[in-house]
């Protein structure tokens, strides 16, 4: 039920008379068209196939301007999450390797080819993307590789890669295109010369040395895994870094860093950057302190210095689909519907919700459900744990310090915190400092916990029960009586005894 | 309440009046209002706020004093300070007090009138000595009387001696001298029969978790220098490991740690004794130190913390020739060729790291895995060995062990526990892992008459950990029924003598407490087995999510897909709650701890489906579970 056409159609589809949402396909091609194969939409597009609607998914990836391209699956898959966390892991075994002597193997120092890194990386995600198309095909959703824009509130005009155009309509449609990383506007020679978190996951060669610019997530994490893998690596921050997140943690996320031998240049912004003659880049930056110009050489600048929603082309003035003036990301309401009633935005392209592909999954699901008539739950978007997979992990839950004080006033407020060290870290003589828990709570009995953050190895896994406590409601009292593990890191979780306020030395000894 | 109530106040009375050291037990939480201020650990609890005015007669038993007071909301402020405020630091009274609240107010009331030709409230006696109401007390207070009785009758050396200065009983001690009593701690290790000894902090620092963990961590370097081959790293030569390093760098860990431990007793004014304690009798012990200097010392109050040590199989040559993780953490030459007898945790534990450097070795297994363990559980854990190169011998036992012709060959003899057939070999190292024996038989409890389990030795304890004579606590891996595990006894050893010192009430909760197997796939748990589930709630009201799943570092790295494994045993009758949680994977401990914490809170099957999964972790896997196990339906993983 899918036309070819040759040219835009002459006549569109006339606004749909709104059938019920459980007949099948009615005058529609599709129950649901989803727009963008990422997180969200794949999962949004194989619960509504699974619960016997009709769908359809469009994806189209434009190459990145360096000409980076890639599979069905999104950022997270593509050039996000799994090969972020597999570059993160080559980079902890390179610790390892450094930590083997002392536990009694014999290994002499070694070097990292990043070429079987990259290959293993790129292998194993496309294996993900034919994992999705079969996925897809095994639930009857249509998958289409084109890139979608809208001709009316029903109707999507698709153009695949020769040029072809796909018309394609349906009853309900989700946006889901995501976003890709911004490019500085006014710098010159950023476009030509720089590459992004789109790129960086899918270069043959290694980048060498190499400038990060920005203090997002992504750039900490980068930063991190190319230091890990020996490589001379500089972050170029402007302002703070990790904004959004707990300010303390930040600077012990970015001081760990510092200590494993990332460069860090605060407070300067780049001016240009140029390529010399034996292919280096030149850049030139401005500290703004002091305001004096400073120049370094590179092989390689990373920009990641923000995300931008994939809206413009989607031409959503047609379906009548606002957006925000500023971020350029659709306005939602609880339900994920957009201004038009059929249409719904999920994942980071909506505007407000976290950035996060489990987010986008589960508001993808539920979205499904709702429209199938299976249930009427909206997507919780509050304490939603998260962990940036620097060298030294950060996961949080629930509020950063300042929000908590923010909200509740610091007298309402108590924090329990701890620094600890892994007992893996003592044999390998591996310095601690920045090994570091607290635990925000209201201060009032029952002390509900109102944020975790946890900073050591294996962040993310230690956060994820966590986040559960919060969610049930858990107070410090009954984190408290939670027998620890021993010996593990999240025991230290279970016995957060000393205020901040006590003022008392936060330090762990013994066991 | 019941315990109290079935007792009777007038009891409780005349052995207070009379000077027994024993106060009754706190009972009534709404009481803990009068205390609070001299508590510096209690602010948190906070239950003071919202009390209800108990109406009935209320008596307070402090250490020292006694007071009849009623109704409560009438206890004069003044003496209130005269108590708490001014007293508290010099003779304890806050740490050592009880409230208690009497049935039987009126018989209560009428004796003490007798006794004491008093009948108005409160009635206050100090150190068996009637001092009268209100006033005449406060009266002594200024005449210097009141301190002065006070400060009497130290008949004892110690408020409290703690024998172990494992993790329970160092927790036990240090936590009393936080709260200002006089506290001893006898620690003796005596040598296993192979010479092995070691100093202060008990099994888990010395032969225990600490050193297992950090081997464990040296096998799983190991294979993570073969995954790191994948991820680009590039070194040439077969990678050897040296045993002696590796038990170098942990037994200076380990030093450190005892070194820690002395510190903090001195810290904290805690008296420790190196020297092995027995009864002699009621409130008295002997240490016999390793010269063999024999020393008396008496205390109010005793905690038993004295864990246990290997069992041993009592056949030919045990003792001669093989050893126990007492010996293995410090053992001075590799192991090699090693034969692991046992199924327990610590034979797993061993066999996985011992494998995991490159030796070569056998489990010998009577009957099955990680008994009391969820047994799908420990089959995975057992399959996923085997497969990773560790032989096992199930349902044999040893017979005989003897030595073939050299040193550091041990011919092993073992026979089947199904028919007659007997097998052979030559092991350079045979471990024993088969059990461990509580060190409750030569401490003299017979003396005093501490009632044991005279089948298993361990000692019954009420839910306060009392033994059956009332002033002696036990703690830790001796306990009858309960777990063997550190941070149980830390908790328990802490609230114990917060119940006994600071009037706190609070009781260590044996339910749910997680734990974690360090095998190469590591294990971890929290709640009840699927087998203990169904026994407990019957197969029909349960619901069995689980799933296959593959952690993302596994991917490159080539290794096997379809091995790690989650599962929750959910009550379908009680709202789908988790009653069990077991996870297969790598950082199993780590995960669990926070799932542990959401049982804690009532944790549900619908809540772990609204929760947001971190990704990319493992332990996300538990915010996606779908596929029950009655449905049948593969969990088999293709793809992501």
């Amino acid at each position: 039920m899918w036309h070819l056409v040759g040219s835009m159609p002459q006549t569109c589809p006339g606004p749909s008379s709104h059938l019920s949402l459980l007949s099948p396909a009615g005058r529609q091609d599709y129950d649901l068209l989803v727009i963008g194969g990422g997180s969200g939409g794949l999962a949004c597009a194989k619960e509504a196939a699974q619960l016997g609607k009709k769908v359809a998914v469009v994806d189209y990836v434009e190459p990145s301007p360096r000409g980076t391209r890639w599979g069905l699956g999104g950022t997270c898959v593509n050039v996000g999450c799994i090969p972020k966390k597999l570059m993160h892991q080559a980079a902890l075994l390179g610790g390892m390797i450094q930590d083997a002597p002392h536990y009694g193997w014999a290994v002499q120092p070694v070097l990292h080819d990043w070429r079987t890194m990259a290959e293993a990386v790129q292998n194993y995600v496309k294996s993900l993307n034919w994992g999705h198309r079969v996925q897809l095909q095994d639930r009857k959703v249509k998958y289409f590789n084109i890139k979608a824009s809208f001709v009316n509130e029903h109707t999507v005009c698709g153009v695949a890669k020769d040029g072809k155009e796909t018309l394609l309509s349906a009853e309900h449609i989700v946006i889901a295109t995501g976003g890709r990383p911004k490019y500085p506007t006014h710098i010159e020679g950023a476009l030509e010369y720089g590459i992004t978190s789109d790129d960086i996951f899918w270069l043959k060669e290694s980048p060498g040395k190499t400038l990060v610019v920005g203090a997002s997530y992504v750039a900490l994490e980068c930063a991190g895994f190319l230091t890990g893998l020996g490589l001379d690596t500089t972050v170029m921050i402007r302002s703070i870094p990790l904004r959004g997140f707990d300010q303390q943690m930040s600077s012990l996320v970015t001081e760990y860093m510092a200590s494993r031998g990332t460069r860090f240049l605060r407070g300067c912004t780049p001016s240009r950057v140029r390529r010399l003659p034996d292919g280096q880049l030149q850049v030139t930056w401005e500290d703004l302190t002091s305001g004096k110009e400073d120049t370094g050489t590179f092989n390689t600048v990373l920009w990641a210095v923000g995300r931008i929603p994939e809206t413009r082309s989607l031409n959503l003035e047609k379906a009548g689909v606002n957006t925000n003036p500023n971020s350029q990301k659709i306005l939602v309401d609880a339900q994920e519907t957009t201004s038009v009633p059929h249409i719904y935005a999920i994942g980071d392209v909506a505007e407000g919700r976290p950035e996060l592909t489990p987010t986008a999954i589960m508001a993808g699901k539920l979205l499904a459900q709702r429209l199938c008539g299976r249930s009427s739950d909206v997507m919780d978007y509050d304490n939603v744990p998260t962990t940036v997979f620097t060298p030294l992990e950060y996961g949080c839950v629930g509020l950063s310090e300042e929000e908590a004080v923010a909200r509740h006033g610091e007298e309402h407020v108590e924090v329990y915190h701890a620094y600890y060290k892994p007992l893996e870290f003592t044999v390998a003589e591996r310095d601690a400092s920045q090994c570091y828990i607290k635990m925000v709570c209201l201060r009032k009995p029952p002390q509900l916990v109102l944020g975790l953050h946890f900073l050591g190895p294996n962040a993310g896994e230690v956060t994820q029960g966590f986040a559960l406590g919060i969610k049930c409601g858990a107070s410090y009292a009954q984190v408290m009586r939670t027998v620890g593990i021993h010996p593990t890191c999240a025991e230290e979780v279970a016995k957060l005894r000393i205020s901040k306020r006590s003022g008392l030395d936060p330090t762990v000894t013994g066991c | 309440m019941g315990r109290l109530r079935n007792a009777g106040g007038l009891p409780l009375l005349v052995t207070a009046i009379s000077g027994s050291r024993e106060p009754p037990f706190l009972v009534r939480t709404h009481l803990k209002w009068g205390f609070c201020q001299t508590d510096p650990g209690q602010g948190r609890e906070g239950q003071e706020q919202t009390l209800p005015v108990p109406t009935d007669v209320y008596h307070i038993f402090l250490t020292k004093c006694f007071i009849c007071c009623v109704p409560f909301r009438h206890f004069p402020e003044t003496l209130n300070g005269v108590f708490l405020n001014e007293f508290s630091p010099v003779v304890g009274v806050s740490p050592g007090s009880s409230f208690y609240s009497s049935d039987d107010g009126a018989n209560v009331q009428e004796v003490l009138s007798e006794i004491t030709n008093q009948r108005t409230v409160p009635n206050i006696f100090v150190n068996k000595v009637h001092m009268g109401g209100c006033d005449r007390t406060f009266q002594a207070h200024q005449s210097g009387l009141l301190q002065k009785l006070l400060q009497e009758d130290s008949a004892y050396d110690y408020d409290l001696i703690v024998i172990g200065g494992g993790s329970g009983g160092l927790a036990c001690a240090q936590e009393a001298a936080i709260l200002g009593k006089k506290v001893m701690v006898l620690d003796f290790v005596v040598p296993s029969p192979q010479g092995t000894s070691w100093g202060l902090g008990g099994t888990c620092v010395n032969v225990g978790c600490v050193p297992k963990k950090l081997m464990h961590q040296a096998a799983l370097l190991g294979q993570a220098l073969s995954d790191a081959r994948k991820f680009g790293w590039e070194y040439h030569q077969q990678v050897k490991h040296n045993w002696e390093t590796m038990t170098e760098a942990i037994q200076n860990h380990i030093g450190s740690l005892n070194w820690g431990y002395r510190l903090s007793l001195r810290e904290k004014a805690v008296a420790y004794v190196n020297a092995y304690g027995e009864f002699v009798e009621h409130h008295k012990i002997k240490a016999t130190n390793r010269k063999g200097q024999e020393t008396y010392y008496t205390a109010a109050k005793f905690v038993l913390a004295t864990g246990e040590r290997p069992r041993y199989l009592g056949i030919r040559g045990d003792k001669e020739y093989c050893i126990t993780s007492d010996d293995l953490f410090s053992l001075p030459y590799c192991p090699g060729k090693t034969l692991v007898v046992g199924a327990s945790y610590v034979a797993l534990e061993c066999a996985g790291f011992l494998a995991g450097i490159g030796l070569d070795v056998t489990v010998m297994v009577r009957s099955i895995l990680l008994r009391g363990f969820d047994q799908e559980m420990a089959e995975k854990v057992g399959s996923y060995m085997e497969q990773h190169g560790v032989k096992f011998l199930r349902k044999f036992i040893p017979v005989l062990v003897s030595l073939d012709g050299s040193p550091g060959k041990l011919k092993v003899v073992a026979k089947s526990t199904e028919g007659p057939e007997t097998i052979e070999e030559i092991y350079n190292t045979v471990l024993l892992a088969i059990g461990r024996d509580s060190c409750t038989r030569k401490i003299g409890l017979e003396k005093i008459g501490v009632r044991i389990n005279e089948r298993s030795g361990k000692i019954p304890v009420n839910d306060m950990e009392q033994t059956n004579v009332p002033y002696v606590y036990a703690v830790g891996d001796i306990l009858e029924g309960k777990l063997e595990l550190t941070p149980v006894a830390i908790q328990a050893g802490k609230l114990l003598a917060r119940r006994l010192f600071a009037g706190r009430l609070e009781k260590c909760d044996y339910v749910n407490i997680p734990t974690t197997v360090f095998t190469p796939l590591e294990y971890g748990c929290c709640g009840l087995s699927e087998e203990r589930a169904i026994e407990v709630h019957k197969k029909e009201n349960l619901e069995v999510y689980h799933t296959l799943f593959w952690p993302l570092e596994w991917t490159v790295a080539g290794r096997d897909n379809n091995t790690c494994y989650a599962k929750i045993i959910c009550n379908k009758s009680d709202n789908y709650r988790v009653i069990g949680f077991h996870v297969l994977g790598p950082n199993a401990g780590e995960i669990t701890q926070g799932f542990a914490a959401a049982m804690k809170c009532g944790l549900t099957k619908q809540l772990l489906d609204d929760t947001v999964g971190i990704h990319p972790t493992c332990g996300e896997v538990f915010t996606t579970l779908e596929i029950t196990k009655s449905s049948g339906l593969d969990i088999t993983q293709k793809g992501c």
